[in-house]
């Protein structure tokens, strides 16, 4: 089992928890030890499983998931430990582990309990992990409820603000949106075999039977849809979304926003479009009328918030609902710009929310209207927070701009006038984008000093330069050469694409 | 069947585990009597040691298989499986009595409360092997009485009084409304309370009103036992006033072999009739249970009262595993029940830890306990998680395959109470977090001080959280109950 290198991926992170669970509470080097050792390894890990994958690509192996292994768990409902990965998540598996080492340096000082707090981090990664190795929808839905439940210790403890009511809001709605998800997939389970034949959970078998009855698809995929859209921010379940952030420690919001909205995107992608097309092909427009009223709604709601986080988290709801707008076009332009998009969105607002944590581990304030000047004062910091906001409007060079042009490409080659009017409003938002990102970096970071106190700040320190730069070279490494990507995923696309096709 | 040819003597032979709690039952009593009134310290580790080499004995000897008395009673290996799992529940809760049994004004009766234990596992023994309506009540009632006795256990405390009476009066309430059904039951089999002999008549009969009201009545009865709504209105103030050790054993192991034993009467007798009359009473009843459990939990200060109501769901969820009404059903109910028990406990465990340490009971109590319980905090955590069906802890396994199971049997109505259950579970998932965040979140000052608990609690914790981390990760246990239950399918009369 453990020759597997995708295995590792789950097992280190509890490597990593059983080694703070020895450490002692007070014993801060220990505790930072284990993190920065096994971040470490994990980004190595991503990196070592990238090249071999691209290796193995470029040697002509066209199957649809490399890295296969499967482990009868639970045998009488055929219950299999499956893994699996293809281009799209080996990029996903990337980006957790650059949030996720970047994470660690973030909340490098984090007071009080700072071994706990680090166990459940670690919980966390293992969900998020384990999510996008399995290929089993058991295993999968199991790693996504393990990555749901920290959060409301991790807010509730450790956050800020309203931290008991959002954490517990957060928490109820994810669960809520993780028990359509369930219904959805134990009717996917039960109607896998083909007439006679045993039930499975692999998706893989699943979407070769293609065996789903066309009058259950459409109920199973507003399920499946609905479950995962709840994590992706989809309107209107995206209410969780701003307090949630807004009120949760640095490093989590960055893993939340980086990673674990992605798990709806990646989810709805691999089981509610691969394995029930036909449903797809017919239920699109409801859910892209849902996306594209995300995508407007949350840059709008940006534009009139004053608290940071706010206006990030809102940010994600639009940024979010793009992706799941790209996917619900059904083809594979789109598609390659959803993946793009999400890519590029986990690393700007992980980038965002740890800046966000500076500035106001420095200032004690999240409100723009009381801060000012903090180009001259923090140099270092402002520019990163330029960077940022660059790479979400859509600079050329970053990776905001090659996500959200390949999106629009994509989505404008569906030329009935339904998804044209979705797409030409969709569009709209890059510029309600441009509106309050220049306002929070024109408030923010230039013009006069709000606060004599602030003058005394310091810029950044080493760590928090590591957390920072480590992400900025990702974002522009995308944005540079998008190709690299394309090419690690554009096998994926082949096999839903196909199913889509077969459905009409 | 003729009762008069088959009584044979050597067959109380195939009756192994209830010998062994019957003989542990005399040797503690034996034990007690002559060990007078100042020397009983050894009583505890002794019944312990005993109670647990028995589970293994009742573990490890494969079942006869047979059917003895003329198919009164039953031996194989499904009713084996249960009873190990009951005993494992029970053993818990003598480690976790054995603090609260020492105490000044306990221990002269002492071995009175592990004997009268003993007396109603063996009465939910009989209920779980019985295959005749008569030595089901028999069981039931040896199940119920000293279970009054034990609510009354706290001589000093009025509520336990009250609680004991409520108790006593429902148990014989519920017990004439199933003796009612029962003689319903046999004016339809014409004169046979034999499963068997029901079954067959209720396959080639029809639906008469006899037999519904039969049905219903026999609901109510074991309803009573179980809990569910509406017969759970006794719940709440008997768990409050029993002595906690008795709450923890009332909501774990006596409904475990309720359960149980509803899953065998359904199936065998009434199975004829599943979808055109017990299916829809137990769907109403199944939505209400879980449904009302949960609404009352989120108010409940009071731990004890709180854990009551939490009970009162999760036996809802419990019997979600007779809804599916074959194998994978029976299973996956058994499996729930073990995880049930350890979770449950864990949290009882917890509770009595600290009651008996510092008089403690109220949620607000538990403010801030992180700081200076960590451990009990940690337990107490994972014990709530587990109930509330997170992974990797146990409980989201248990109900994850409970879901399964029921959604396996392809109707559309099944579809839509699992969606309520599942909706259901966010509600319960709420109130289980309260707990939480009193113990972690809330910014006040500890009420409870540091303290250690006893060696035996310890141990009990210790089992718990083994239970609550493993269950769910190895998949043997249910391996274990999917097997034991398979083995066994022919004699339940089911068909997988």
């Amino acid at each position: 089992m453990f020759e597997n290198i995708l295995i590792w991926f789950v097992v280190i992170p509890v490597i990593m928890m059983i080694g703070l669970g020895l450490c002692r509470n007070s014993g801060m080097k220990a505790i930072r030890a284990v993190m920065v050792v096994g971040s470490t390894a994990l980004l190595a890990l991503s990196v070592v499983l990238c090249c071999d994958f691209l290796r193995l690509r470029g040697m002509g192996v066209d199957d649809e998931m490399l890295f296969t292994g499967s482990w009868l768990w639970y045998a009488p409902l055929n219950i299999h430990l499956a893994v699996g990965v293809d281009g799209i998540s080996v990029l996903m598996l990337l980006l957790s582990s650059v949030i996720v080492f970047a994470g660690t340096f973030a909340s490098w000082k984090i007071n009080p309990l700072p071994k706990n707090f680090f166990l459940w981090y670690c919980l966390l990664s293992t969900g998020v992990y384990g999510f996008f190795i399995s290929i089993d929808i058991f295993t999968m839905f199991m790693f996504y409820e393990v990555a749901l439940i920290p959060m409301y210790l991790l807010i509730g403890v450790w956050g800020t603000g309203r931290k008991e009511y959002s954490a517990m809001k957060l928490t109820l709605m994810l669960m809520g949106g993780s028990a359509f998800l369930m219904l959805g997939l134990l009717g996917i389970y039960w109607h896998s075999a083909p007439e006679g034949g045993v039930p499975t959970w692999n998706i893989l078998e699943i979407a070769h039977n293609s065996a789903i009855d066309p009058s259950w698809q459409n109920l199973l995929f507003c399920c499946t849809f609905v479950g995962f859209g709840v994590l992706g921010a989809m309107f209107p379940f995206h209410t969780w979304s701003p307090d949630g952030h807004a009120c949760a420690p640095t490093a989590v919001s960055m893993l939340h926003a980086g990673v674990l909205m992605k798990l709806g995107g990646y989810g709805c992608f691999r089981i509610a479009i691969y394995l029930l097309p036909a449903a797809a092909n017919e239920l699109a427009w409801i859910f892209i009328i849902l996306t594209g009223i995300s995508i407007v709604y949350g840059a709008f709601s940006a534009c009139v918030q004053t608290d940071l986080k706010y206006i990030n988290a809102y940010s994600s709801v639009s940024h979010c609902g793009m992706v799941l707008f790209a996917i619900l076009m059904l083809n594979t332009t789109a598609m390659t710009g959803a993946i793009l998009q999400m890519l590029s969105h986990g690393l700007m607002t992980a980038l965002f929310f740890a800046l966000i944590g500076m500035i106001y581990g420095r200032t004690h304030t999240r409100d723009i209207r009381q801060m000012g000047g903090l180009m001259k004062i923090m140099p270092y910091l402002g520019v990163c927070y330029m960077i940022a906001g660059f790479a979400s409007l859509g600079l050329p060079g970053l990776s905001g701009f090659v996500a959200e042009m390949t999106i629009f490409f994509g989505s404008f080659q569906n030329s009935d006038l339904f998804h044209r009017v979705f797409v030409i409003t969709a569009t709209c938002s890059i510029v309600i984008t441009a509106v309050y990102i220049l306002r929070v970096v024109g408030k923010l970071l230039l013009g006069p000093v709000q606060d004599k106190h602030h003058l005394e700040l310091t810029d950044a320190t080493w760590f928090e330069r590591l957390a920072t730069v480590t992400l900025i070279v990702c974002i522009a490494g995308i944005g540079c050469f998008p190709n690299w990507i394309n090419e690690t995923i554009q096998h994926s696309f082949v096999p839903i694409i196909n199913a889509i096709q077969g459905a009409i | 069947m003729d009762f008069i040819q088959s009584t044979d003597y050597s067959q109380f032979v195939s009756m192994l585990p209830e010998l062994i709690v019957l003989g542990i039952f005399v040797i503690v009593l034996l034990a007690d009597l002559f060990a007078g009134d100042t020397k009983k310290s050894f009583l505890t580790p002794m019944t312990a040691v005993l109670f647990l080499l028995g589970t293994v004995a009742i573990w490890i000897v494969p079942a006869s298989g047979e059917s003895i008395f003329g198919g009164m009673y039953v031996n194989d290996t499904m009713t084996n499986a249960v009873k190990a799992i009951l005993n494992i529940g029970a053993f818990i809760v003598i480690l976790q009595s054995a603090k609260w049994v020492d105490r000044e004004d306990v221990v002269i009766r002492k071995a009175e409360f592990f004997e009268l234990m003993l007396v109603t596992l063996f009465g939910m023994y009989l209920m779980v092997s019985a295959r005749h309506f008569l030595l089901f009540i028999i069981g039931l009632e040896t199940a119920s009485l000293p279970l009054a006795a034990m609510v009354a256990f706290e001589k000093r405390h009025y509520e336990s009084h009250e609680a004991a009476i409520k108790y006593i009066l429902t148990a014989v309430f519920s017990s004439a409304i199933l003796m009612v059904g029962l003689s319903f039951v046999y004016a339809f089999s014409t004169g046979s309370l034999y499963f068997d002999d029901l079954a067959r008549v209720i396959q080639s009969g029809e639906m008469s009103g006899l037999l519904i009201a039969a049905i219903a009545f026999v609901i109510a009865g074991i309803g009573f036992k179980l809990s569910l709504v509406p017969f759970h209105l006794w719940t709440a103030d008997v768990y409050q006033g029993a002595p906690t050790a008795v709450t923890s054993y009332l909501s774990v192991v006596s409904k475990g072999a309720a359960a149980v034993t509803f899953f065998v009467i359904f199936t065998t007798c009434f199975g004829g009739v599943y979808s055109d009359c017990w299916e829809w009473m137990m769907y109403a009843v199944i939505i209400a249970t879980i449904t009302i459990g949960n609404l009352f939990a989120i108010r409940q200060k009071n731990m004890k009262r709180f854990m009551a109501f939490s009970s009162i769901s999760q036996a809802g969820y419990i019997m979600l595993g007779a809804m599916a009404a074959d194998g994978r059903g029976l299973a996956s109910m058994i499996f729930y029940i073990f995880v049930y028990i350890v979770s449950n406990l864990g949290a009882f465990a917890v509770i009595s830890t600290i009651e008996s340490s510092t008089g403690k009971l109220s949620m607000d109590d538990y403010n801030g306990l992180h700081k200076t319980n960590p451990w009990l905090s940690f337990t107490m955590t994972l014990a709530m998680f587990s109930l509330a069906g997170i992974p990797p802890f146990a409980g989201f396994f248990s109900k994850i395959l409970i879901f399964t199971s029921v959604t396996g049997t392809g109707s559309m109505a099944l579809y839509m109470l699992v969606l309520i259950a599942l909706i259901n579970t966010i509600i319960s998932l709420y109130y289980y977090l309260l707990v939480v965040k009193a113990i972690w979140i809330s910014p006040e000052e500890p009420k409870i001080g540091a303290f250690r608990s006893d060696n035996w609690s310890r141990l009990a914790l210790w089992i718990c959280v083994a239970g609550i981390v493993f269950f769910g990760i190895v998949p043997f246990i249910y391996q274990y109950c999917v097997d034991s239950v398979s083995a066994s399918a022919g004699m339940l009369g089911l068909l997988n």
